[in-house]
């Protein structure tokens, strides 16, 4: 496939067609919205992390004055257990029905037990008081040191593992050739272990929903969420509606990061619509959000990697434990597949173990394991390059991968872009300048690696000419960081026209065909695959028109510049016809002109990046400061440049957080203490400097602009070029998330310099 | 109890309206002014995406009763553009990308535009300390700060 190079629109910083609306205020959020008779619905949590539901008791909460409906578990479809799996994407139903309700058990303090529509906010409030749950407390188990001990409260009595018991659910292994024969002919081996904390997402939009359930069952969802399919989907199976009955519009989605790639409220606000026979609308509150969503796992990790003197790698391996909440699902394909894939290393065993405990569910978070499992293998090779006094990057570069190395996770890889971000990093100005100095504040730089596997998949477009020969695209992806404005310069650069004649919408789960989550860094990859043929066939279809009126061949007809022209002068001497002339005479060509195409695109190659941090450390304080960030990856294309900056800057401040401050933190109780922005401390303005990015362009030979999936990678690096920088600053490393004041601080008062952790 | 009846003003003009003595300032926009740009993110007054004017002083909506409003002076990020001319603000986030999902982008610009009132020619850390009190997750605040310190450029040239 030919890559064009010479642009106009793609490339181009242009303004996204959504902008106008959201800076003015106009553009509607879930809870933006209201109904004709709307009503507000609560749910009941459990204040227990582990409890055996005995009974429970709507009649008072029914009896309420302004009570229209109360729903249990009673009310949602059931997936027995005994009946196997019921997969949706990567959801298991069987999970996801006793993840929006509980039964029979609770499994974390927030576990919703009931729900209740009532006339107004307080009323539904102070009708969840008055439900009465009559609970039969159980030991309960969060950390996963805890999970694992022989004697642990197991939460799912029916998983065995070994044999036993156990509340390890799922393992996953990734093997190449024979560590113990790799590990032999090592020179330096370094195993370590690591432990992080579970963060939350931290999207600013808390979940919100609002739902009408007609009295012949036409239901109309309006939420944000990372797929208005995927909404669509869990409700049918939670409700029995069919599909065909629901029409889920997608709202403007105030964040996701992967926490908004399954659902909570909307099967709930559903039963309550149809029991009630009122459309009713729910938000959450930030405490729940904290409480009962996300957040991505806690980990546990031994990384273990051999050298020769040269600095070859023989041999790693890597063993990750992570914390899946109440129900299975750990992100343990990220860990255990991304960990060790930028290097090309003869010998890797790698394994994940996913490990249930009284905690919300896991939920995905931008490249879902990926950061964890990098934060300990990139710090291991830290050490490792420090022991063989080798340049970080060197040593990164010496084992890199390139095209047609063998990844332990399966693939042989393509053309990749991994040793030109190794090389940009190395030739950047950041990582030539001398770090300075300030008199009592240690500095310090790390650099760190990180792979995404990214994702294809179901994508689905429309494009549309309007009557005034103007340009409408519908897609189906909830646009989450800016990718209609992505889609729009593509569109606009295919037709050879103004972008500002393109405009990009995204169709609800009626209007348009069926389009996969937000979500694996595939919606402008996937989508503009879609929208390019699309646009292809409406030219075609132009071309043939202007044949049509010039009485000559099709193929003798061009298009360019927005016009349709003779290929040459042999072809014909007609003035172009323009796509406006060729909109107004469509109704006598043969009728409107648009098409739509629907695929489930291949060949989204992973992406990869490397990082360099400069950190700062008051050692008064024990406050890590990040002073200077550079992130570099190879984004294929970068088709709206600001957007994809943007995504690298974005990740990066994600992960400073995750470094530095973000973790649950549990009362003696099991409940988590601090679920609000107070003391749950992602990074503020303040907290952060700028964050330089360069775009590395190895364009995807499988994608017809080159565009390889950006979104997740720039979170993957974070944690160990943040960790790697620190070790450089004070010459003691930290085995353990978040690095945070206090536990700075102690490690600084300690009487050895190694004792942290 | 009965609801309050507050005679105030929103974005210059004169508004009326019944709010229960607990609701807050953000619940009475959102809800029986049905001014909805205003976001809740927290409801605690960390994330700042409520934030609105009080008299010109910048404030989180969801701290303030809406009873407050009483003879006040409101304003929000719908008062922000004149008609259909852009502030300055809300331009130079539209040209540096200063926003990707828009939810804390009304309260950013809210607090940028009294930043700027206060201070038209702020340093780049003046500008992170002022909009510390406004939580993005998605930017990673370096877009927006830029866009604050190119309209702050603008607006000094540009004024009278």
């Amino acid at each position: 496939m030919n890559i064009v190079t010479d642009n106009k629109w793609i490339g181009q910083r242009t303004i996204r067609p959504d902008g106008v609306d959201k800076v003015t205020g106009r553009a509607a959020f879930a809870a933006d919205t209201t109904m004709p008779g709307q009503i507000w619905g609560k749910v009941l949590r459990s204040p227990h992390p582990h409890a055996r539901i005995k009974s429970i008791d709507t009649a008072k909460a029914e009896a309420l004055p302004g009570v229209k409906a109360v729903v249990t578990s009673a009310d949602v479809v059931d997936f027995p257990l005994e009946k196997g799996a019921v997969m949706l994407g990567i959801q298991d139903m069987r999970w996801m029905c006793r993840n929006v309700m509980a039964r029979d058990k609770v499994l974390f303090p927030g576990h919703p037990v009931a729900a209740v529509a009532a006339t107004t906010e307080a009323i539904a409030a102070e009708a969840c008081k008055l439900i009465e749950v009559d609970y039969e407390v159980l030991p309960f188990a969060i950390e996963i040191d805890d999970a694992l001990k022989d004697d642990a409260p197991i939460l799912h009595e029916w998983n065995k593992f070994d044999g036993r018991p156990s509340n390890i659910v799922g393992k996953l292994e990734h093997k190449k050739g024979d560590v113990a024969e790799g590990f032999a002919r090592a020179d330096v081996v370094i195993e370590r272990t690591f432990t992080t904390r579970p963060v939350h997402q931290g999207y600013i939009e808390p979940h919100a929903c609002l739902i009408s359930v007609a009295a012949d069952g036409k239901t109309t969802i309006w939420s944000s969420s990372q797929g208005q399919f995927m909404v669509r989907a869990m409700v049918a199976h939670l409700t029995g509606i069919p599909q065909s009955s629901i029409r889920a519009i997608p709202a403007e989605i105030g964040g996701g990061f992967g926490g908004k790639t399954i659902v909570y409220l909307e099967p709930l606000a559903t039963l309550l619509a149809k029991k009630s026979g009122r459309p009713v609308k729910m938000v959450m509150t930030r405490e729940e959000v904290m409480r009962a969503t996300g957040p991505t796992s806690g980990s546990k990790m031994t990384v273990k990697i051999g050298a020769t003197r040269d600095g070859r790698i023989t041999a790693a391996q890597g063993m990750f434990y992570l914390q899946a909440g109440a129900y299975p699902g750990s992100p343990i394909r990220g860990a255990a597949g991304c960990s060790f894939a930028p290097y090309d290393i003869p010998h890797v065993l790698s394994q994940g173990f996913d490990v249930c405990s009284n905690r919300s569910k896991v939920a995905a978070y931008r490249a879902p394991g990926a950061p964890i499992g990098a934060y300990a293998v990139e710090c291991v090779l830290d050490e490792l390059a420090e022991a063989l006094k080798m340049d970080a990057l060197e040593f990164r570069l010496k084992n890199a991968a390139r095209e047609g190395t063998k990844a332990a996770h399966g693939p042989t890889f393509p053309r990749i872009g991994y040793v030109e971000t190794l090389e940009a990093a190395k030739n950047s100005e950041h990582y030539k300048a001398p770090l300075g100095t300030l008199q009592g504040s240690p500095r310090g730089r790390g650099v760190a690696s990180g792979f995404w596997f990214n994702a294809g998949g179901e994508s689905s477009a429309q494009v549309n000419i309007t009557e005034d020969g103007n340009v409408v695209v519908t897609t189906g992806h909830p646009d989450i960081g800016g990718s209609r404005a992505g889609i729009a310069n593509i569109c606009a650069e295919l037709l050879g026209i103004d972008y500002k004649r393109v405009s990009v919408v995204i169709g609800d789960t009626q209007t348009v065909g069926f389009s996969n989550l937000t979500g694996g860094s595939r919606v402008l990859f996937a989508s503009a695959m879609a929208v390019t043929q699309s646009t292809e066939q409406v030219i075609k279809t132009l071309r043939e028109r202007a044949a049509k009126i010039w009485n000559i061949d099709p193929e003798a007809v061009k298009w360019e510049t927005g016009a349709a022209h003779p290929v040459s002068p042999n072809a014909g001497q007609f003035p172009p016809l323009t796509l406006e002339e060729l909109s107004e005479k469509a109704p006598s060509l043969g009728g409107p002109v648009g098409a739509s195409v629907q695929l489930n695109t291949q060949g989204a190659e992973g992406g990869f990046g490397t990082h360099i941090c400069d950190v700062e450390v008051d050692t008064d304080l024990g406050i890590v400061r990040v002073i200077r960030y550079t992130a570099v990856q190879d984004v294929g294309r970068a088709v709206h440049p600001s957007y994809v900056e943007g995504q690298l800057q974005g990740g990066v401040a994600q992960g400073i957080g995750w470094a530095l401050n973000e973790e649950y933190i549990y009362t003696g109780d099991g409940k988590v203490d601090n679920p609000g922005f107070l003391d749950y401390r992602m990074p503020v303005c303040s907290d952060l400097p700028m964050i330089d990015t360069l775009l590395v362009e190895i364009p995807n030979p499988k994608h017809p602009q080159g565009v390889k999936g950006v979104g997740e990678v720039p979170l993957v690096p974070v944690m160990a070029a943040v960790a790697n920088a620190v070790h450089n600053a004070l010459g003691m490393r930290f085995y353990s998330l978040p690095m945070s004041p206090p536990k700075v601080s102690a490690a600084l008062e300690a009487p050895v310099a190694q004792a942290a952790e | 109890m009965a609801k309050v009846h507050v005679s105030t003003t929103v974005n210059g003009e004169p508004m009326e309206f019944l709010c229960e003595p607990y609701e807050t300032m953000l619940d009475a926009l959102r809800g029986a002014l049905g001014l909805t740009g205003s976001k809740e993110g927290c409801a605690s007054g960390d994330c700042g995406a409520c934030s609105i004017t009080l008299d010109g002083r910048l404030v989180c909506s969801c701290l303030m009763l809406a009873a407050e409003a009483e003879g006040r002076e409101i304003g929000t990020i719908e008062g922000m553009a004149q008609g259909e001319t852009l502030h300055p603000l809300q331009q130079k986030f539209l040209e540096h990308a200063a926003l990707q999902c828009g939810i804390c982008t009304s309260g950013m610009l809210v607090a940028s535009e009294a930043l700027l009132r206060k201070n038209p020619d702020p340093s780049e850390e003046e500008v992170r300390f002022w909009l510390a009190g406004n939580l993005c997750r998605c930017t990673g605040y370096d877009k927006i700060v830029r866009a604050v310190l190119d309209a702050a450029a603008e607006m000094r040239e540009t004024a009278p």
